[in-house]
């Protein structure tokens, strides 16, 4: 399975601006619906809502995409988006504001590098996080 | 409106900016692993590869390796070999390499031993040379055992490509690295799943994928790109080797 990569930047430019309205304004239940929109996008990227958008909206007019990306890092970053806002939204809604804040700006930064630069945060962690966690032999 | 929030936006967009920016200049750019650029850590690194179990995985150059270039900074090093249009890149490029060796060799102390204290750094952000704490990058040959285990056979160059499932550029490395490899004779590619290798990822200091290894004959490592290197820079790099 593969997917357009401009489908995922958009997706990343909606989530940015979503987690830019939840830290403007402190309003948890949106930051639970975005927890609850990455965690479709993590079961499967093509069923994301901002997959039909972007469906729906931009490619008509965009056409075919010149090259597909696999689908596991993106799988494997909305798994870790869903993770960061889950605590944001539990903070938020708890009353722990802070905890929300900079969960979400966290997320967001992820969410902005991979919207502006391609740039996937979580991928880019993953062999870090394997390495130093991973069995060692020696 | 939430004035703390708002705060945290501005702070992630700067953040974001800088970092996206400095990775883009930086990503896939080939960096020289010249011998001759870490003069200064090469005692101190005795004591620690052995404590931390990578002797085995990496044996040091022979010293004719380091003697080639004695005491000679990078960049001048670099300069010697210039002979094409990309001269005046490659000359750059030495000199900040030659920068990086002079400001890093105290890091090779902190990554020495145990496991628990390796951490990434500056280092091992993208195309910038992983000098300290890197057997690898000191212009160390891979131990046969080693070469081995990644499947690397006998070749003039070798492209070694460290991947992982969650590594969206690593198909463009591999596209890349397959055509290079096709066109220039006496060079292959071999591309590693990361994550199966964990003992060579931390023995030769990769922190992230997409990681490439330009190997030399003798299977010494001769230069190093995270990110998509281009396939000019590529074959460019290819012609030092060969």
């Amino acid at each position: 399975m593969e997917l357009d990569p401009r489908g995922q930047r958009f997706a990343a430019t909606l989530t940015s601006i979503v987690l830019v309205v939840v830290l403007a304004t402190g309003w948890g239940w949106l930051a639970l619906v975005q927890t609850v929109v990455f965690a479709i996008t993590a079961a499967d990227p093509r069923r994301g809502p901002y997959a039909y958008v972007y469906r729906a909206l931009l490619l008509p007019r965009l056409g075919p995409p010149a090259e597909r990306e696999p689908v596991a890092p993106v799988r494997f970053a909305q798994l870790v988006g869903f993770s960061f806002l889950a605590v944001a939204s539990v903070g938020y809604l708890t009353g722990v504001t802070t905890l929300g804040v900079v969960f979400t700006a966290f997320a967001l930064l992820a969410a902005f590098l991979n919207a502006a630069f391609g740039l996937c945060l979580g991928c880019e962690a993953y062999l870090a996080i394997k390495r130093l966690s991973g069995p060692r032999s020696a | 409106m939430d004035p703390v929030g708002l705060g945290a936006v501005a702070a992630v967009m700067v953040v974001g900016v800088v970092v996206g920016v400095w990775r883009r200049r930086s990503d896939g750019r080939l960096r020289d692993v010249a011998p001759a650029a870490v003069p200064v850590p090469a005692p101190a690194e005795d004591g620690p590869s052995g404590d931390r179990g990578i002797a085995p995985v990496v044996r040091r150059a022979e010293l004719s390796a380091r003697d080639d270039f004695p005491g000679r900074p990078a960049s001048e090093e670099v300069g010697v070999g210039m002979k094409d249009g990309v001269g005046s890149l490659r000359q750059r490029r030495g000199l900040l390499v030659a920068a990086d060796a002079r400001e890093e060799p105290g890091v090779i102390g902190a990554e020495g031993d145990a496991g628990a204290a390796v951490r990434p750094d500056a280092r091992e952000e993208p195309g910038v040379i992983e000098a300290a704490g890197d057997p690898s990058a000191a212009g160390e040959r891979l131990d046969a055992g080693l070469m081995r285990e990644l499947g690397v056979g006998e070749a003039k160059a070798t492209l070694l490509q460290f991947s992982s499932a969650f590594c969206a550029p690593c198909r463009a490395v591999r596209r890349v690295s397959s055509e290079v490899a096709a066109m220039v004779p006496g060079v292959q590619h071999v591309e590693v799943d990361a994550e199966s290798h964990l003992e060579a990822v931390r023995a030769l200091g990769i922190w992230r994928t997409p990681t490439l290894l330009v190997l030399d004959g003798d299977g010494r490592v001769v230069k190093r790109a995270t990110g998509v290197p281009g396939k000019p820079q590529l074959i460019a790099a290819l012609g030092d080797v060969l």
